[in-house]
């Protein structure tokens, strides 16, 4: 088991090194001079030139890069020949000349945002799909069944933008029901914060759940037909005990591995969300970092939430070790 | 319907013309249609027949395993004086794992993959006694090693992917025997397990039966185990008995043209090395849309010494073609007969034993 999570931290740390390479170089390729979106209508050659130098973007990209990389572990001075240098200590993710802030400072005060929509949904999310899955489940072809398959087909089928765009328009703008503040943490001010993020929560979590249900459904009949559980009752257990420690055991346990790989789909899905309600996460913060060709915060940005996703899937793997025995010995 | 008392000196398990039918979108599926058995207490009763046939089907329905929701299920089972069939489901729930216990075909997938093997099994002595833990414990450790697990103290706390393919089924065996049922139904045992297991196995279950005196219902598909270890054959075809008889008759004296074609099929040391296996050619027949006639009659090579088509368009009865040998068919008994000689004679040089 030690072992185990030792060569899973070193495939961890590979993976996000190789991750940074691409990346970097990636976004060197593209079309673009951040060296001129410095100074904008102000531009001349020399001043494209000075800040090209100052942005250390005349160097050739290896040295860049490798520049980044120590970054991060000790920290790095820009334009350190000028006579203001720009110290940014470690961990130095870059620093973004557009917004004149450091990518770390701009990311930690985005991240939060992301993190209640997203801890959010994904509890909405996880709770009714599971448990409407499993309803669905136990009253197979009866109407309970086809009620809650047909709602999660016409879920399933809308795409999340428009979803947001109804929910937005008839909530707020005809019906006037809620209110439509901006955002605020919940520690100032909890009611406000969920009268904010209600609205993004369910429009992220209504297709997931949409997602969940089928999926949770379809895994556990796969898990009723098992010979085991078949087993079970020959054994002469009650049909609870056949139903929860048996079948559902067995059944929930593939949910809890795709849980992980939804995160991924969920940060993509943040960045429709915090848009159609105008919440300042980190999908709003991709968005115009990318309009404006802000590569150190992109960079930035693209390396954080790839970590998570890495690290979110180190965790289930390590979750699936626990529930199932078979992937702990072997 | 046959009145409760009319059993009492009846045999220990009664099968009396149960029937199960699925609905399906296809049309109604009758997996099982008018099979009526008895066996005697103690005794070792073989349903053999190709995939299908509805032998399975038949066993399951016996362990109250067929969902009732899912499943027309029409007929009688008396297992020792009680009607399982019209049975609450929670008092044939009763019954299950207790009176009755089964073991299935494939020891890698009936055993929960998540628990531990001593667990499973003190779970099925806890669903019927009131026991401690440590007691259970003990009996599980007792009934693995009866089963012939070595190191019990250290398999106990195994997970099944940890065994071999035979260890898993001894842990079914012992899992089934634990609560000391009257009744075993050993579905396939063997099918899923290495030659040289197999004859461990079918040994193991003999020996407990000699030991706890259990009835015995053996489904198989192979007439080679069935040999040795029945008391009577039932030989089952598109979801009905066709023919039935003491194993040695079956094996002497078989009538049913099906029967011949599984005993031809069956690979023989005795035989001619040069003789090819004689297959039953084609394939079942649906159970949706079973033949007007006999079921049999698309794949019989006898059906034209029957005047008058009937095979095409009549079923035949299950009759008594001597005392405790009944066969559906409707050849002749005497050209039964002969038939069988010619099959027996052409394949082997010495007569087929038992």
């Amino acid at each position: 088991m030690f072992a185990y999570l030792v060569r899973r931290v070193i495939g961890m740390v590979l993976l996000l090194f190789l991750l940074s390479v691409a990346v970097f170089f990636l976004f060197n390729m593209l079309p673009g001079d951040p060296a001129r979106l410095t100074c904008g209508k102000a531009c001349t050659p020399s001043i494209i030139e000075a800040n090209r130098h100052r942005l250390g973007l005349d160097e050739p990209v290896v040295t860049q890069y490798t520049k980044f990389l120590s970054g991060i572990f000790v920290g790095r001075t820009f334009s350190p020949d000028s006579p203001e240098p720009i110290r940014c200590d470690a961990p130095c993710l870059g620093y973004s000349f557009t917004r004149h802030e450091e990518v770390l400072s701009i990311i930690a005060r985005a991240a939060p945002v992301t993190f209640w929509l997203a801890i959010g949904a994904f509890i909405i999310w996880i709770v009714t799909g599971i448990s409407l899955g499993i309803f669905a489940a136990l009253n197979r072809g009866r109407w309970p069944d086809r009620v809650v398959m047909g709602i999660s087909l016409i879920f399933y089928s809308f795409p999340s933008f428009f979803l947001g765009l109804i929910l937005i328009f008839f909530v707020i703008i005809r019906l006037q029901w809620l209110p439509f503040p901006s955002y605020v943490s919940p520690f100032d001010n909890p009611v406000q914060f969920l009268q904010t993020m209600i609205r993004p929560w369910l429009v992220l979590a209504s297709l997931q759940a949409a997602f969940c249900i089928r999926r949770t459904r379809r895994q556990v009949l796969d898990a009723f037909s098992e010979d085991y559980v078949r087993t079970a009752r020959a054994k002469g257990l009650p049909e609870r005990v056949v139903v929860v420690k048996h079948a559902l055991r067995a059944g929930l346990t593939p949910i809890v591995t795709a849980a992980g790989l939804d995160l991924a789909v969920l940060l993509g899905g943040a960045i429709i969300a915090e848009n159609i309600f105008s919440l300042p996460g980190l999908g709003s913060l991709v968005v115009s970092s990318v309009t404006s060709s802000d590569l150190p915060l992109i960079t930035g940005i693209t390396l954080l939430t790839a970590s998570i996703i890495i690290f979110a899937n180190l965790v289930v793997d390590l979750l699936y070790a626990v529930v199932d025995p078979r992937v702990r010995v072997g | 319907m046959i009145q409760p008392e009319a059993y009492a000196d009846r045999p220990f398990l009664t099968v009396n013309d149960l029937a199960v039918a699925f609905p399906t979108e296809d049309g109604l599926v009758r997996a099982v249609d008018g099979v009526s058995f008895t066996l005697e207490k103690g005794k070792t009763l073989a349903i053999v027949g190709e995939s299908g046939s509805g032998k399975s089907v038949t066993a399951q329905a016996l362990m109250g395993l067929i969902n009732r929701k899912a499943a027309q299920i029409t007929g009688e089972i008396w297992l020792d004086g009680q009607e399982l069939i019209a049975m609450p489901i929670d008092e044939v729930q009763e019954l299950r794992g207790n009176e009755m216990a089964m073991i299935f075909q494939d020891p890698m997938s009936s055993l929960h993959p998540f628990y531990r093997i001593g667990d499973q099994i003190t779970e099925a002595i806890k669903a019927h006694r009131s026991i401690g833990n440590s007691l259970a414990r003990r009996e599980a450790l007792e009934m693995l090693r009866r089963v012939g697990i070595p190191a019990v103290e250290r398999r106990i706390d195994a997970y099944p992917h940890q065994l071999s393919g035979g260890m898993r089924q001894r842990v079914m065996i012992a899992m089934a025997l634990i609560n000391s049922p009257q009744l075993l139904i050993a579905d396939e045992p063997t099918t899923a397990l290495d030659v040289t297991v197999q004859a461990q196995i079918i040994e193991l279950i003999q020996s407990l039966q000699a030991e706890f005196g259990t009835t015995v219902i053996l489904i198989t598909h192979d007439l080679g185990i069935v040999a040795d270890v029945a008391d009577e054959v039932v030989v089952m075809y598109g979801a009905r008995i066709v023919e039935r008889a003491p194993t040695r008759a079956l094996y002497d004296r078989p009538e049913m043209p099906y029967t011949l074609g599984l005993l031809s099929s069956i690979p023989r040391m005795d035989r001619e090395p040069t003789k090819r296996l004689e297959p039953i050619r084609g394939n079942p027949p649906s159970p949706i849309k079973l033949p007007k006639g006999c079921v049999f009659q698309p794949r019989c090579n006898y059906f034209e010494r029957v005047p008058g088509g009937r095979c095409f368009t009549e079923r035949p009865e299950f009759l008594e073609s001597e005392p405790g040998h009944f066969v559906r068919c409707h050849i002749p008994h005497e050209e039964r007969e002969q038939i069988a000689q010619d099959v027996i004679q052409t394949l082997s040089t010495t007569s087929v034993s038992v």
